[in-house]
């Protein structure tokens, strides 16, 4: 038995000569906030489509909760309690921002055994309308609820999609690049909220902004060419020569 | 609530009283045409839960719509011939009432829908629209050799069947039936599009990522949805069949898949009652201009190409704009 959330065994994917995933291996204990970083292209990306199902892997394991999910799809994974949230806003864009959390809140019951409805108003459902209603003020976008998605900012896209993986009420996280393109006080509130959502379920971040992710993170792994080369505390990644020649340049951390 | 609804009430109040109308006039002829739109709409209805709602291109619903003809004119030719259908379990003689041969309908056709979008559900965009496509012109082609029942010729009935409580030889009853099975599946389709199911299968038309993220199935919230569009269209196709007397392979055929499809973009895509609106108008052309030339459909095309390029919504769209985010 384990009590790790997240087990990656192995991973490898190529695609044609680019080894995409070259053995890749990492996990996520309860309640810890675990940065995945690395330059452009290192293979952060194709990483989090196998982990959520996305994407299979050509060798390898992953497990979530102590269970083997490599053969299960993205909507079983997500049963399981797997929440996603993307680098590319995956919203429905013609809803409004009220009707994208009520799907999250939708797919929350389907995971707990319940039925989509045929006739009833979904958006009259008191219970679902409550469990999103409550994602959006926990993000901070209750004032724009009925506004449609299309019309919102690019931080407000992103505070959206956080809102709906907290829906899901899942036992882990997969953020992929929360911050990018908030600005400056707007990745400062959800480097304070994230903060606080560990406590809920552990959350395996893929982030640019630094600053976040040496505040946030208890462990940071660094991939480069598809490889973590290094895993430890903020201060370990900071002071590991291999990764300051590979990633980090000459860059000074602070 | 809404413009929208105000202007459905009014088209729907309209398509009453023009045949009302006419049958105080004792112009059987309109009420005929009246009938036409009432079932074309109803064949629309069901595509557009694929189409407007699911975002599925399907270029075979005619194969619902035939379908739906061919279970109208089996069950009613044995019932005219009494020649058994089948003797086992028990010996079946066809049936001349409407209720029966709805039911046979639907259910023919939504197991159709069952098997033709289990596999061609499978694929997406323009592979979705030929195999579609496919499907649709195998029946077809089925039912143009299938002499037991017509063949190429089709299949007459020598009268119209029957409605407990109604005659429906007289026009008005039989467009009130029409109408009225048209007033339901709207309602239906209504429910459905607001449902969490109406939710779920509209994101995943927008966005399959965002879906599958949730933890629900893209491809069992599509299938759903073609069995019931399949569905409804084999009901029109029944009803067509018997407002004609008449079913025939061309009830089968691609024109028809299109010209369904037409009904829906000319009204506007995934607008509760743009399958009316289009089946409207398509008749009202067919009979004003089909009077000045029989190539009529050059305007047609004309129009289509104006909408295509002008106005996406079609003409619920250009008269009322952009749909509302439904609450």
């Amino acid at each position: 038995m384990t009590d790790l959330v997240l087990q990656v065994h192995n991973l490898c994917k190529s695609f044609g000569a680019l080894k995409a995933s070259n053995d890749v291996s990492l996990d996520l204990r309860p309640g810890e906030i675990h940065a995945l970083i690395g330059p452009n292209g290192a293979g952060k990306s194709t990483l989090i489509k196998q982990i959520s199902g996305g994407l299979q892997p050509d060798t390898g394991r992953i497990e979530v909760l102590g269970q083997d999910v490599t053969a299960l799809d993205t909507v079983a994974r997500a049963r399981m309690g797997l929440g996603r949230t993307f680098q590319i806003s995956s919203l429905a864009m013609e809803f409004s921002v009220l009707q994208n959390a009520v799907l999250g809140a939708l797919g929350a019951r389907r995971a707990r055994g319940g039925r989509l409805g045929l006739f009833h108003n979904v958006m009259k459902d008191a219970d679902l309308l409550a469990s999103a209603q409550e994602a959006l003020s926990r993000v901070g976008l209750e004032q724009a609820a009925q506004q449609r998605t299309a019309d919102l900012s690019h931080g407000q896209r992103r505070q959206l999609e956080v809102a709906v993986a907290l829906t899901l009420k899942p036992r882990l996280f997969l953020m992929d690049e929360p911050m990018a393109g908030l600005g400056a006080s707007g990745s400062k509130d959800l480097t304070t909220f994230l903060d606080s959502l560990r406590q809920e379920a552990p959350i395996l971040l893929v982030e640019h902004d630094m600053d976040a992710v040496f505040a946030l993170a208890d462990r940071i792994s660094v991939l480069v060419y598809g490889s973590v080369i290094a895993t430890g505390t903020a201060d370990e990644i900071r002071n590991n020569p291999e990764v300051r020649r590979a990633y980090l340049g000459e860059e000074e951390l602070t | 609530m809404g413009r929208e609804r105000l202007f459905n009430a009014v088209i729907l109040l309209a398509l009453l009283a023009v045949p009302l109308m006419a049958w105080q006039m004792d112009e059987p002829f309109v009420i005929t045409l009246a009938t036409k739109v009432a079932i074309l709409a109803l064949a629309g209805v069901g595509l557009n839960i694929a189409l407007g709602l699911g975002g599925l291109v399907s270029l075979g619903h005619a194969a619902f719509f035939g379908i739906g003809g061919y279970a109208m004119g089996i069950l009613a030719s044995h019932a005219q011939n009494y020649e058994p259908l089948f003797n086992w379990p028990f010996v079946f003689e066809g049936s001349n009432q409407m209720p029966l041969i709805w039911l046979v309908a639907v259910l023919a056709s939504a197991t159709a829908a069952l098997v033709i979008g289990a596999l061609s559900l499978r694929t997406s965009g323009v592979y979705f629209i030929m195999i579609t496509l496919a499907f649709g012109q195998m029946l077809y082609y089925f039912a143009i050799s299938w002499s037991a029942y017509g063949g190429e010729d089709g299949l007459s009935i020598w009268v119209r069947n029957e409605m407990p409580g109604l005659n429906t030889l007289v026009p008005i009853q039989f467009f009130s039936v029409a109408f009225g099975l048209l007033c339901l599946t709207l309602w239906i389709s209504s429910r459905l599009a607001q449902s969490a199911f109406g939710l779920a299968l509209s994101a995943a038309r927008q966005s399959e990522d965002r879906v599958q993220t949730v933890g629900l199935a893209p491809f069992k919230l599509r299938l759903m949805a073609f069995v019931i569009s399949g569905a409804i269209t084999g009901l029109a196709g029944a009803l067509f069949a018997d407002l004609n007397r008449f079913v025939s392979p061309t009830m089968l055929s691609w024109h028809t898949s299109g010209e369904i499809m037409i009904f829906v973009i000319l009204g506007g895509v995934g607008r509760l009652y743009g399958p009316l609106v289009g089946a409207a108008v398509y008749i009202l052309l067919e009979h004003l201009l089909g009077g000045i030339s029989e190539y009529w459909q050059i305007f047609l095309g004309l129009l289509l190409l104006g909408m295509v390029l002008f106005a996406r919504g079609g003409l619920i769209g250009a008269l009322l704009g952009r749909e509302v985010a439904h609450d």
